[in-house]
């Protein structure tokens, strides 16, 4: 009896937005009179920090610090439509809708400023931090507050912009399955290293090392927290999860956070995450959805890994100590 | 975390303004210090609570309820029963016109699964309308269930829903969605070796820290505004709308700040009889899980079975692979359609195989209605092909990781379901994790591109 240790890879892929597509959002964006921006929809930050993103497009696509940017978001009263934030899609198609309503909308901003600095739009600027300046003469410059105050009150011009996403619904050829379930993937390569007590069947996660390919990281210290998460909830998965732990038998499935198993902050491996960045075509930014497709692989490579450690293949999840134990036992009477 | 940025240097822009930058989430402080408002702290005077009767059994006939002792419970203010819900059979994604229409708000005449919802006690606290639900008298006659997919695809199995008329879903290609792609079997004819093997998974649940609920509250222009944590507003809205036949106009939801989704927060099923209920009672209400309801009545990820086929090469090259998919909807529809066929477009992953078979089932059995969860359609799949390519390494004497490389997508590479291949990176990302986790390749591997000339 010993603790034996292994190590197991896994790589996938994973698709961007509602699979076969037709899943439209709209954002709207508009100035206040000093010049800051609202972007409003109704897409639904889950906790994962929608809002933030959508605040950091809009910013970079007017030309405006992030902090001058406020997001409204999930009202069906004032917000355009939004499909909802599932199938790693608020991101993309949200983001989408965000850049082409803040262009419109810095359009006129630039039109206002080009009337002010009596120049033409097209040799106009922003300089990221606040001020519209002529192209290779920043010296002839005005304050984007400056510009908000003249549209609303003297030019009445309303510096706003709409925004809309789609990508057009795609239906399955009934007998070859030829479809376009997707315009962007995701990527991801996992290898885990475990032990397993091969007395108890017990098996600690030592280490997981995630490489995800996501496209851009809009904002990496959000992308972090959200591949991290992702990592710990599939060693969850392969590890501990069930409703029905006596399936077939129906009784007895956990209830509340002590009886459903998930692991604990002791039971959380080192986890380490490199992000590679291949901008995808119709990405905002080049971003893909990296929200979904962080918590798969670490499952089938820690069930590689278990079969590195110990000899023996679970193919049915979660991998508790029970199926490994009796896997070791058939695997001993030959 | 690290940031790779030598790979794909030639075709990203770097160094903007915002994007790109570790700015500090403006939301983060709200969070960590309680003062973020979600859905459940909106109170208004004279709320009442909902609490659900439940079925206790998995597949039964409902012979008669009796409320009576319940709505002389003190406290008790409305009981609603299946004929209260003005459209009762319902499906959500029938806005996306997948049908048929197959669940109903409230049991009427039968109950499909153990904690089916059959009636909805308001009452002024929580405390009188559990106690309340305690008392409806429900008379069922139980009829044979099945739990296991294959047991629900044999002639003979319980009729799981009426609504469908089998126990599968009937897509417009059959009992599955395929992907046909080159000729399967004569690529296992010219194989040197075939392996076929199964997977399985449990259910699986989301496990929010924000259990599912919203509050209603009726307004004086006719109207009701719904503070809610759906995942999705307007698909609730809508949904809402077409179960309480009453125009959309009426509605106004509320929410956007949720305690974590994964998917659970799809569903539409405390909207609308919270909203029923403001709407028969003329007060606010409140429907929020509990987390028993949470864990074991909310949806969680389906239960699958995955048979994989294939046919590989004694060099390494995949020939052919056919993949069976079956996807556990339990007694409804819910998303299990949409992510059984998203399956069916995974599959057979981020591999270039010339000969490919796939079917995926969505089945019904009396299990609880599964729906969407972080990974829909794919997770488990991604499980099954995964463990599978180990086998097949290990079965031709190859090394894990470079039997992927010889398999891995690039770009152009026609896909099983016919669109080629754009923007891979698997590659890459097996080069770096060969590099960060010590697991050296052979050279040849690390100098290969998921970029192809011309493509």
């Amino acid at each position: 009896m010993a603790i034996r240790r292994g190590r197991g890879v896994a790589a996938i892929n994973y698709p961007t937005g509602m699979n076969l597509g037709g899943d439209p959002t709209q954002a709207l964006v508009h100035s206040t009179p000093t010049g800051n921006f609202m972007v409003t929809l109704s897409s639904v930050d889950l906790g994962q920090g929608m809002k933030q993103i959508m605040a950091q497009i809009c910013a970079e696509t007017i030309g405006v610090p992030t902090d001058r940017v406020v997001v409204d978001t999930a009202d069906t009263d004032t917000g355009p439509h939004c499909m909802g934030t599932f199938a790693s899609r608020g991101t993309h198609r949200a983001g989408n809708a965000v850049i082409q309503a803040a262009k419109e909308a810095r359009q006129v901003m630039l039109e206002v400023a080009a009337e002010e600095l009596e120049v033409n739009a097209s040799d106009l600027e922003t300089d990221g931090k606040g001020n519209i300046q002529v192209k290779g003469a920043p010296q002839k410059s005005i304050s984007i507050f400056d510009v908000a105050l003249s549209a609303h009150f003297k030019r009445g011009r309303s510096i706003s912009g709409r925004g809309m996403f789609l990508i057009p619904r795609s239906y399955p050829e009934k007998e070859t399955g030829a479809m376009k379930p997707s315009t962007c993937y995701a990527h991801a390569c996992t290898v885990a290293e475990v032990e397993v007590d091969d007395e108890t069947g017990e098996v600690t996660v030592l280490t997981v090392k995630n490489v995800f390919e996501i496209g851009r990281a809009l904002n990496p210290k959000m992308v972090e927290q959200q591949l991290v998460g992702g990592s710990w909830m599939g060693i969850s998965h392969a590890l501990y999860e069930t409703t029905e732990p006596y399936y077939p038998n129906r009784d007895h499935g956990g209830t509340d956070f002590n009886q459903y198993l998930m692991p604990g902050p002791g039971d959380l491996a080192q986890t380490e995450i490199i992000v590679l960045e291949r901008p995808s075509a119709d990405g905002p930014f080049g971003a893909k959805g990296p929200g979904e497709m962080c918590a798969n692989p670490q499952i089938p490579a820690i069930a590689n890994a278990v079969f590195d450690a110990v000899g023996v293949r679970i193919d049915t999840l979660p991998i508790t100590p029970e199926r490994i134990l009796r896997a070791l036992k058939a695997q001993a009477a030959g | 975390m690290e940031l790779r940025k030598d790979y794909f240097a030639d075709v990203r822009k770097d160094g903007l303004n915002e994007i790109g930058q570790p700015r500090p989430r403006l939301d983060s402080p709200g969070h960590v210090t309680g003062k973020t408002a979600y859905f459940a702290d909106r109170n208004f005077p004279g709320m009442l609570h909902l609490k659900m009767v439940r079925s206790p059994h998995h597949h039964a006939r409902i012979r008669s309820i009796d409320t009576a002792e319940a709505e002389k419970h003190p406290g008790v203010v409305k009981v609603l029963t299946a004929r209260d819900v003005p459209h009762n059979v319902y499906t959500i994604l029938i806005l996306i016109q997948i049908g048929p229409e197959d669940e109903t708000v409230l049991a009427d005449g039968k109950v499909r699964w153990k904690g089916e919802a059959v009636v909805a006690v308001l009452a002024e606290t929580e405390r009188a309308a559990q106690e309340a639900a305690t008392k409806v008298k429900v008379d069922y006659e139980v009829l044979p269930a099945v739990f296991d997919m294959e047991e629900a695809l044999k002639p003979g199995a319980p009729l799981v829903n009426e609504y469908h008329g089998q126990n599968y879903y009937l897509y417009d290609s059959g009992e599955c969605r395929k992907v046909r792609f080159g000729d399967v079997e004569a690529g296992f004819a010219q194989a040197d070796h075939i392996l076929e093997q199964t997977y399985q998974s449990s259910p699986i649940e989301h496990a929010p820290t924000e259990t599912t609920g919203c509050v209603v509250a009726p307004e004086g222009n006719d109207r009701f505004t719904c503070y809610t944590n759906t995942q999705a507003m307007f698909f609730t809205l809508d949904n809402t709308s077409i179960i309480l036949q009453m125009p959309g106009s009426k509605l106004h939801f509320v929410g956007g700040t949720v305690g974590g989704g994964f998917g659970g927060k799809v569903d539409v099923i405390v909207e609308p009889i919270a909203i029923l209920g403001a709407k028969l009672t003329g007060r606010p209400v409140c429907f929020i899980y509990s987390r028993e309801e949470e864990m074991q009545i909310s949806s969680p990820r389906a239960a699958e079975k995955v048979v994989i086929k294939d046919g590989v090469m004694k060099d390494g090259r995949i020939v052919a692979r056919k993949v069976t998919g079956y996807t556990d909807a339990g007694a409804y529809s819910r998303h299990s359609p949409y992510g059984a066929q998203k399956g069916a477009a995974h599959y057979p992953g981020p591999y270039t195989i010339p000969n490919v078979w796939i079917d995926t089932y969505c089945v019904y059995t009396n299990r609880t209605p599964s729906s969407a969860m972080r990974g829909f359609g794919v997770t488990i799949g991604d499980f099954a092909l995964e463990v599978q390519m180990d086998k097949l390494a290990r079965l031709i004497g190859m090394d894990p990781l470079e039997f992927r490389f010889i398999n891995a997508y690039r770009d152009g590479d026609m896909k099983a379901h016919r669109q080629p291949t754009e923007g891979a990176a698997l590659i890459e990302c097996m080069q770096e994790a060969s590099r960060a986790a010590n697991w050296p390749v052979a050279e040849k591997y690390m100098a290969m591109s998921s970029y192809r000339k011309g493509a």
